[in-house]
């Protein structure tokens, strides 16, 4: 029902942030996460951060990103 | 990939009968149709699409209303672009604006409340919809435009909540559900300890995933894995994004500004403590008294069955209005309008299923 | 206009609409049944390929015509005057015809800068002359302030035709063929409308196609049709292909060439790449024994560098477009109904 994209937090002003979802840019509202900081990554909804990623979070979304690309590559032919 | 498929088979073989799973969510509903994945399920496992499409669920008379309010000359209506093509009982939002009324697509309510200071001689009025997900972020831009002092923007507000309405969906005696994935990003806001009651009270596994096909496919073989176990336990695939308490901050400014109320589901029917009012704190905010806004009750379309598709008792393919005179261009019900809509999504993605 | 017509077991009925929404402009299946309930039965044409072919004296010369409204008239990667002459140039490009002669049709706001009007000349004039197209004939009008956003422009365009091609010939076995990266026009410009706020480094592919055709054609490959993507995007166009030559349509999501930044964008807005406007890239549709040449000779041009096989024609189903996904499911591509509204949900 709810669409939210991990993105980064690539400028940060009180709890205002400026957020990269693979490069495109848009201010949102992190008012509802707890220390975002420079860096870190969240997912967005409707303007506002919703929720923070750690660093094994991350990994864990990339990973099963690259796993796709991978099993589709070599299923693909 | 494969791996879980394989392991999803097996699973299946082992419970040995036909079960249906709920996908709560429309995000989910539209991810699986996406990535065909339905097509790499064995035919024994049903995935079926649950009422977690906020357009699909919005009253008819809500729509309405904010007819009428965007036909007023001193009114912007603002929305999410979900809403525009969602029929009333006699216009869209999209035809109003084709009409001359100023409604404007925005991607987040902070953009309303933009536009209210851009535009102080004119009413913003900003259609609240959606579940716990978004429900903070329409709480947030209340409690904003308050220290603002702005007196110029309004919600009209129809947020809905889910687990009174999964209560529901198990209390009706037509629903065969046999697990549900319960919905990834509600479940962020709330926590995962809402589906408690449901394991308890109704036996029934409940696994929160998330929004990649493979999510979506390890939740699948969570669920035939407790099914086939004999277990009914809250489990939580999306890890990564949820937990047992969910986001506190967001919990307390939804509380803050709203309330729990009673509400109408389209296709469902009147929901006990399902939907979240404005409370009377901020009723300076709340379209409905601010300016008076009046809920016509509700017509539906004779002859639409989305009451049913939301309930999971028929697939879209068993409704005579579906794909004939009830199409995404021109839809008759909710199901067909949202592009997550249950019957939008098959539609879309599942034609090619339906004539094989 | 663009767009192949049918006649439709409900032809005769009305339109869905009792007024014109913006969707009706937005190339999808409310621009279809615009042409083909209103435009159609009115000329009586039977399909519309990107440009009309007709013979005269000897020549076959292709004739089109399209109007400019973006909105802002300057963006990332372009400006309105570039693109009234790629749009139109494009079109006779994808009906293999060298562009000769463009007319030039302007109207004018009340109140436009004169220092945007001359830019907007000055770019019409450089990317006539890379094309080597000569504008022969124009027109202006001035409307009152507000009755349109500073400058709408319309061109029509004459050429010769080099090769033949049309959805007609297409082949079950034919591969499709794409000269580059997806969805960086609509993105580009959809960054700078009031609303959805958002920023991109991502720029308008416009540019004019006919050199890049004509590096194709120079090749001899045998080119069956061919399609510039623009509103509705490479949704569009494979669902035009499928339903125009009764043939199957079966792209790659994993050969799909789509930059991070477009596709961020998209997750951001809830969008589908697939569906998003181009004003700089050309689908072929070859036998694919031809595939490999098309594609060398493609990426040895500047506007071609990314080109690949994305896909291929079948016989089945007929009349539509599929995709097999990354995962390895399959699903209909499906016409865009028109407007792409950003989703929350």
């Amino acid at each position: 029902m709810c669409l939210a994209v991990p993105a980064k937090i690539v400028e940060l002003q009180g709890t205002a942030a400026t957020i990269s979802v693979e490069g495109a840019l848009r201010e949102v509202d992190v008012s509802l996460i707890e220390e975002p900081r420079l860096g870190d990554f969240v997912l967005v909804h409707a303007g506002f951060a919703i929720h923070k990623w750690d660093q094994s979070e991350v990994d864990e979304w990339e990973t099963i990103r690259r796993g796709l690309e991978v099993a589709a590559g070599g299923g693909g032919g | 990939m494969m791996v879980v498929v394989q392991r999803i088979g097996e699973l299946a073989q082992r419970v040995g009968r036909d079960v249906n799973l709920m996908e709560v969510c429309g995000t989910h509903t539209m991810a699986a149709f996406r990535s065909g994945l339905r097509q790499l399920l064995p035919s024994t496992v049903h995935l079926i699409s649950g009422p977690g499409c906020p357009v699909c669920v919005t009253d008819t008379n809500y729509i309405d209303a904010a007819i009428a309010l965007c036909r007023r000359a001193d009114v912007i209506v603002a929305t999410f672009g979900d809403l525009m093509r969602v029929p009333g009982s006699e216009s869209s939002l999209e035809n109003e604006r084709a009409a001359g009324a100023e409604v404007r697509v925005v991607y987040s309510p902070t953009d309303a409340v933009t536009l209210a200071q851009e535009n102080s001689a004119k009413k913003i009025v900003f259609l609240g919809v959606g579940f716990e997900t978004t429900a903070p972020t329409v709480a947030a831009s209340i409690v904003s435009a308050s220290k603002a002092g702005l007196q110029n923007f309004f919600v009209l507000a129809a947020h809905k909540t889910m687990p009174h309405a999964m209560e529901a969906l198990l209390d009706d005696q037509q629903v065969k559900i046999d697990g549900f994935i319960c919905p990834g990003h509600v479940t962020v806001i709330t926590g995962a300890a809402m589906y408690r009651f449901i394991c308890e009270k109704y036996r029934i596994p409940c696994v929160v995933g998330g929004f990649e096909p493979f999510d979506m496919l390890k939740a699948t073989e969570m669920l035939l894995a407790q099914i086939a176990d004999g277990r009914a336990d809250v489990e939580v695939e999306y890890s990564r994004s949820v937990n047992d308490r969910g986001n506190v901050a967001a919990q307390k400014l939804m509380a803050e500004v709203f309330e729990e109320c009673d509400a109408g589901w389209r296709g469902i029917g009147n929901i006990p403590r399902s939907g979240l009012t404005i409370r009377m704190k901020y009723a300076a905010f709340d379209a409905v008294p601010a300016l008076g806004v009046r809920f016509e009750p509700a017509r539906p379309h004779p002859g639409c069955r989305c009451g049913d598709v939301l309930r999971g008792v028929i697939t879209p393919l068993e409704c005579k209005l579906f794909g004939k005179a009830c199409t995404p261009t021109d839809p008759f019900g909710p199901c067909m309008v949202s592009s997550e809509g249950t019957c939008a999504a098959y539609f879309k993605y599942g034609k090619r299923q339906a004539a094989a | 206009m663009r767009g192949v017509l049918q006649v439709r077991e409900e032809a005769g009925r009305g339109m869905k609409h009792d007024r014109i929404l913006l969707a009706h402009g937005g190339g999808g299946s409310l621009t279809h049944e615009l042409i083909e309930r209103v435009f159609a039965p009115a000329f009586g044409m039977e399909t519309l390929e990107d440009s009309a072919v007709r013979e005269f004296g000897g020549q076959k010369l292709a004739f089109t015509t399209d109007s400019y409204v973006v909105k802002p008239y300057f963006f990332p990667g372009g400006d309105i005057g570039k693109l009234s002459v790629c749009g139109t140039v494009n079109d006779l490009a994808v009906q293999g015809a060298q562009p000769l002669w463009l007319s030039l049709g302007m109207i004018l706001e009340e109140g436009l800068p004169l220092a945007d009007l001359e830019k907007i000349v000055a770019s019409i004039k450089t990317t006539a002359a890379e094309v080597g197209v000569t504008v022969v004939t124009g027109d202006t009008k001035v409307v009152e302030r507000g009755k349109c956003e500073g400058i709408y422009i319309n061109t029509a365009g004459i050429g010769r035709v080099v090769t033949e091609v049309g959805c007609a010939r297409i082949k079950p076995g034919d591969v499709v063929i794409v000269s580059g990266n997806l969805g960086e026009h609509g993105v580009a410009v959809m960054s700078q409308r009031a609303g959805i706020s958002f920023q991109t480094s991502v720029v308008s592919d416009c540019a004019p196609l006919w050199g890049l055709v004509k590096t194709v054609l120079d090749t001899g490959a045998e080119i069956h049709a061919m399609r510039d993507p623009t509103r509705g995007g490479l949704a569009i166009t494979v669902c035009d292909f499928a339903s125009g030559a009764r043939v199957g349509m079966r792209l790659e999501e994993t050969a799909l060439p789509v930059s991070r930044e477009v596709r961020g964008a998209c997750d951001l807005l809830g969008l589908d790449p697939l569906s998003i406007a181009n004003e700089g890239k050309v689908v072929v549709v070859c036998p694919s024994a031809d595939a490999g040449r098309v594609v060398s000779a493609m990426q040895v041009h500047p506007l071609g560098r990314n080109a690949r096989v994305i896909g291929e024609v079948i016989e089945q189903p007929k009349g539509m477009a599929l995709l097999r996904t990354t995962i390895g499911g399959e699903r209909i591509i499906d016409m865009p109904t028109g407007e792409d509204l950003p989703r929350i949900c």
